[in-house]
């Protein structure tokens, strides 16, 4: 059976969903941020698999853009981690329901 | 079978073993080695499908700046040795099965999707000078506002980031001034 559209819709959503699992499965912060890079690298997968299929360029440059904004999320989002780390001295995610202290 | 096909599904197992692994591993060094084996994987899978610019782009910044950037951060604050509490094992299995039902229902829906053959000659739309025609004239305006969401993270990670002195700088000034007063 030839690789088709349905084989990358099934991969994609079989990484998706392991990011969702391990997002909801973890404590540690930063594992739970990895899990979130590894889900948008499973909607990129799927786009540049439409961009293939229907020979468009658009799908390969929205991937080029959700790079882009995950870069500057990562450097955001990392900064928040390394402050809570300084103030709290962990990453685990159940010190910050409280919010204050 | 060809071999665009075998290439095809040893990418997807490896892909989708290393995934496994970066939820599964308890050392966060580990997870990220993982996940760094899960880009490789896409990147061939980009190469596969003609998009050589993605493959290398996400190389460079993922594989190549992202990760070293976590990789900092978990060795900064020294979490290779695993103290981590784990969730209640009740937690991880509602966790299991939410993911496991959205799975599922997702499944269920592209189930019945139109299947497109995909045409394996190659193509030379993925190429950097097609993509960069493309950027440069219909999408020239997002690409100027990603430079100023590029300039704001920047700012915004160095506002987050620095530690809090000039605060208590001026507390302590305040005090100075009311002893003064």
């Amino acid at each position: 059976m030839p690789v088709n559209s349905t084989h990358y819709l099934f991969l994609s959503l079989l990484l998706f969903s392991i990011g969702i699992m391990g997002a909801l499965m973890r404590r540690n912060a930063i594992i739970i941020f990895m899990c979130i890079e590894l889900m948008l690298n499973a909607v990129n997968l799927l786009l540049v698999a439409f961009s293939k299929i229907y020979g468009d360029a658009d799908a390969q440059l929205f991937v080029f853009f959700i790079m882009v904004v995950a870069a500057a999320e990562v450097a955001v989002g990392l900064a928040i981690i390394v402050m809570m780390y300084r103030k709290v001295h962990s990453v685990d995610i159940n010190i910050l329901n409280r919010l204050k202290h | 079978m060809d071999i665009y096909d075998i290439l095809f599904w040893i990418l997807s197992a490896f892909a989708v073993g290393c995934a496994l692994g970066v939820i599964l591993s308890r050392n966060p060094v580990n997870s990220v080695m993982f996940l760094i084996g899960t880009f490789f994987a896409i990147s061939g899978h980009y190469i596969l499908m003609n998009a050589q610019f993605l493959a290398i782009v996400n190389i460079i910044v993922y594989a190549g700046a992202i990760m070293v950037l976590f990789l900092f951060v978990i060795m900064l604050m020294n979490l290779n040795a695993d103290v981590e509490p784990q969730k209640g094992q009740l937690v991880q299995l509602a966790g299991v099965i939410s993911g496991g039902v959205l799975f599922l229902v997702i499944l269920a829906s592209i189930k019945t999707a139109k299947t497109e053959s995909i045409d394996k000659t190659s193509t030379d739309i993925g190429l950097i000078a097609d993509l960069g025609k493309v950027l440069f004239t219909r999408y020239v305006l997002p690409f100027e506002i990603s430079s100023v969401l590029f300039l704001s993270a920047m700012i915004g990670a160095v506002v987050i980031g620095k530690k809090e002195e000039t605060k208590s700088v001026s507390k302590e000034d305040e005090s100075e001034m009311k002893q003064f007063l």
